[in-house]
């Protein structure tokens, strides 16, 4: 059932039923979303955004997730970090846009919220806030919400391994064994909570550790494998869609890496060194996914080089339609306080 | 009508509720075989079953967590906190989770969530089981908060506050839980959640209040109106927020003098922001000082007698504060 970490450069495809389309289309979405928030980082640079935070190196997972999930079906409460995931599941560029230049017709939360805080009722993607965790427990309510009601959704959540010393991650995973929840908790342990290491975090090896103390399934995996992060994720989704499982809700472990700084506000420098970072870039999941399906034959240079031109095109094309839209009214501020009730 | 307490009400709210919607559930500590400590879910479990009242684990916060969680889920959860001095650990929840959700997702994500929760002193609670906690949340955008003063407010505003598409803080006077009688319509009926109502008609002052301070500002009122001919107006705040200002200024523009009662500590208390208002919007009908009785500004109700009764607004210094005020 666990899958051990193997921090390596090799992709990890056994036991993987996925067609090339498939694989091709992971590759797709993992570069898009790269070379997006790499964009976030250049705008912030130009002065033409004002923030920037980052999912840069965990979009193995996050694209895997996507995949393993049937969208727009299952629960997603994702955390900042899951740019990558969103785009996988259907949020667009244009959409990323609008919300880092916070213009009228931003979708999330009608600019309202900083960027990357996501939010789509058409994509079952719930709105996240910025204190972190508690989006937990409000993922452990919805998955009981779909047990009462004896669906066959997932709840899928995620946060940081920093954000799982919050009291609200421990009472949400607590529920989610009290009550044998469809639920899959994913951890991206990238090892820095802004500046805090792990092991100043917690005194056990892997935050999958805890899984027996709550009564959930843990499972480590490596976070920069796509295809590794797809079939423990996959096996986690079936665990949890079926109730008769002894464990229906899984404690996900992904260890990855944040090769850039925390946030736009955020200087890396001050608390880790830069052969560090380089070291990272071995395990980079986009370049290693890249080197297997070319390995495989599934990917070619001429492939790779469209690629490269289509994402390039469709964020120039979402980056233009962005900075040509207005900012939303200021009154618009005082609207959607409370939902209407039914007649009103 | 059938006469009831107000416990009875609440139960009967919830009760009819759990009937009517089956996406309505309640969750929160001992609410299952035991009924709740107050035995305000007493029955429903056996007659709803455990997928209905649900006994939560010994923790606030998720408990209301819980229900934002299941409300975005499309269900219509009733949580229960067992004092409303064990709320602060949910605090987070309801004030930067459940009051903003649908704010900040520009409408996607409504949380149709009722929170309730007995509060206030009197009942030799101390420190921890006597807490008045309306004015943190009354304070946040987002947020409806209800306290009902009488069992017909009680249900009627319970089922409004279990059908509202947004997160309703629902405080009920423990205190009044069988100590407050009252006759309840028979059959299907609602208290819509916003307007105030004026309780006593009155010429001499307007007296503000709600809960358990309701209940005994209209005793007070009898008082003075027989020992001393004073006719004090009574407005029973009923929501505290939304705030039914419409309702509070045109008594003070009949009155022209307004004591607001409230059994929490004073400072930045409930009472301030009316007092602001009247201050503000209804200056030139002011014809006396805007008084506040409330508790003094100690940390908490003590438990032994002596002082809690020192610190509790009581019938006898409600009507004291009234005669004063209408003797300016």
């Amino acid at each position: 059932m666990e899958t051990k970490l193997q921090p390596q450069t090799k992709i990890d495809d056994a036991g993987v039923e996925l067609d090339e389309q498939a694989l091709e289309q992971m590759y797709w979405e993992m570069l898009r979303s790269r070379r997006l928030d790499e964009r976030g980082w250049v705008l912030h640079r130009q002065g033409k955004i004002a923030f920037h935070i980052s999912g840069f190196g965990h979009e193995a997972i996050q694209v895997a997730t996507a995949f393993a999930i049937r969208k727009g079906y299952d629960y997603v409460h994702p955390y900042y970090r899951d740019l990558a995931l969103n785009l996988a599941l259907g949020y667009t560029p244009r959409e990323f846009m609008l919300a880092l230049y916070g213009k009228q017709g931003e979708t999330t939360s009608g600019a309202r919220q900083m960027p990357s805080h996501w939010g789509s009722r058409r994509l079952n993607i719930v709105s996240g806030s910025s204190p972190v965790a508690t989006q937990v427990p409000q993922a452990a309510g919805m998955a009981l919400a779909v047990k009462l009601r004896g669906e066959d959704r997932v709840v899928i959540t995620s946060l940081g391994e920093g954000s799982t010393s919050q009291g609200e991650w421990y009472e949400g995973m607590n529920w989610a064994g009290v009550h044998n929840l469809p639920l899959i908790c994913i951890v991206e342990n990238n090892i820095y909570a802004i500046s805090v290491p792990v092991h100043k975090q917690m005194a056990v090896q892997n935050v999958a550790d805890r899984a027996p103390m709550f009564g959930v399934q843990g499972v480590i995996v490596d976070g920069n494998d796509v295809l590794a992060c797809y079939r423990a994720m996959k096996e986690a989704v079936e665990r949890a869609r079926n109730p008769q499982s002894k464990m229906r809700a899984t404690l996900l472990e992904a260890k990855t890496y944040r090769p850039v700084p925390h946030s736009s506000d955020d200087d890396d420098r001050t608390y880790r060194t830069r052969e560090e970072v380089e070291a990272w870039k071995q395990r980079d999941p986009l370049m290693r996914y890249q080197a297997y399906l070319l390995e495989r034959g599934i990917l070619t240079e001429e492939k790779i080089a469209a690629y490269e031109a289509q994402a390039r095109e469709e964020i120039d094309a979402a980056q233009a339609a962005a900075e040509a839209a207005p900012y939303p009214p200021p009154e618009y501020a005082l609207e959607k306080l409370f939902a209407p009730s039914p007649g009103e | 009508m059938p006469e009831m307490t107000l416990i009875d009400a609440i139960r009967e709210a919830m009760d009819e509720e759990l009937a009517r919607d089956e996406r309505v559930f309640i969750t929160g500590e001992d609410v299952g075989p035991r009924g709740g400590v107050f035995r305000a879910t007493l029955g429903l479990y056996d007659k709803y079953g455990p997928n209905r009242v649900i006994d939560s684990p010994l923790a606030e916060l998720s408990i209301v967590a819980i229900g934002i969680g299941a409300a975005l889920a499309g269900m219509r959860p009733i949580c229960e906190i067992q004092f409303a001095d064990f709320i602060h650990p949910a605090f987070n929840q309801i004030v930067n989770e459940a009051a903003r959700f649908y704010y900040r997702s520009d409408g996607q994500w409504p949380v149709p969530l009722v929170i309730r929760a007995p509060y206030g002193g009197g009942i030799g609670g101390g420190l921890y089981h006597s807490q008045s906690v309306e004015a943190f949340f009354a304070h946040v955008p987002g947020l409806k908060v209800v306290v009902p003063s009488n069992p017909r407010d009680a249900k009627g505003l319970l089922k409004s506050a279990v059908r509202d598409p947004n997160p309703v803080l629902f405080f009920e006077p423990k205190k009044g839980y069988r100590l407050i009688r009252g006759e309840v319509p028979e059959g299907e009926y609602t208290v819509p959640i916003g307007p105030a109502q004026v309780t006593r008609s009155g010429s001499d002052l307007t007296v503000y209040a709600y809960g358990m301070m309701h209940f005994y500002t209209l005793q007070a009122a009898e008082m003075v109106a027989a020992q001393d001919g004073i006719q004090a107006e009574v407005v029973d705040i009923r929501t505290l927020a939304p705030l039914d200002k419409q309702t509070i200024l045109e008594s003070f523009k009949k009155t022209g003098k307004a004591l607001i009662v409230y059994e929490d500590n004073r400072f930045l208390g409930y009472g301030a922001e009316i007092a602001a208002i009247l201050a503000d919007e209804a200056f030139e009908w002011m014809d006396g000082p805007i008084r506040r009785l409330a508790g003094p500004d100690v940390p908490g109700v003590p438990f032994s007698h002596s002082m809690q009764d020192f610190f509790m607004p009581s019938v006898e210094k409600i009507a004291q504060a009234m005669r004063e005020l209408a003797g300016y």
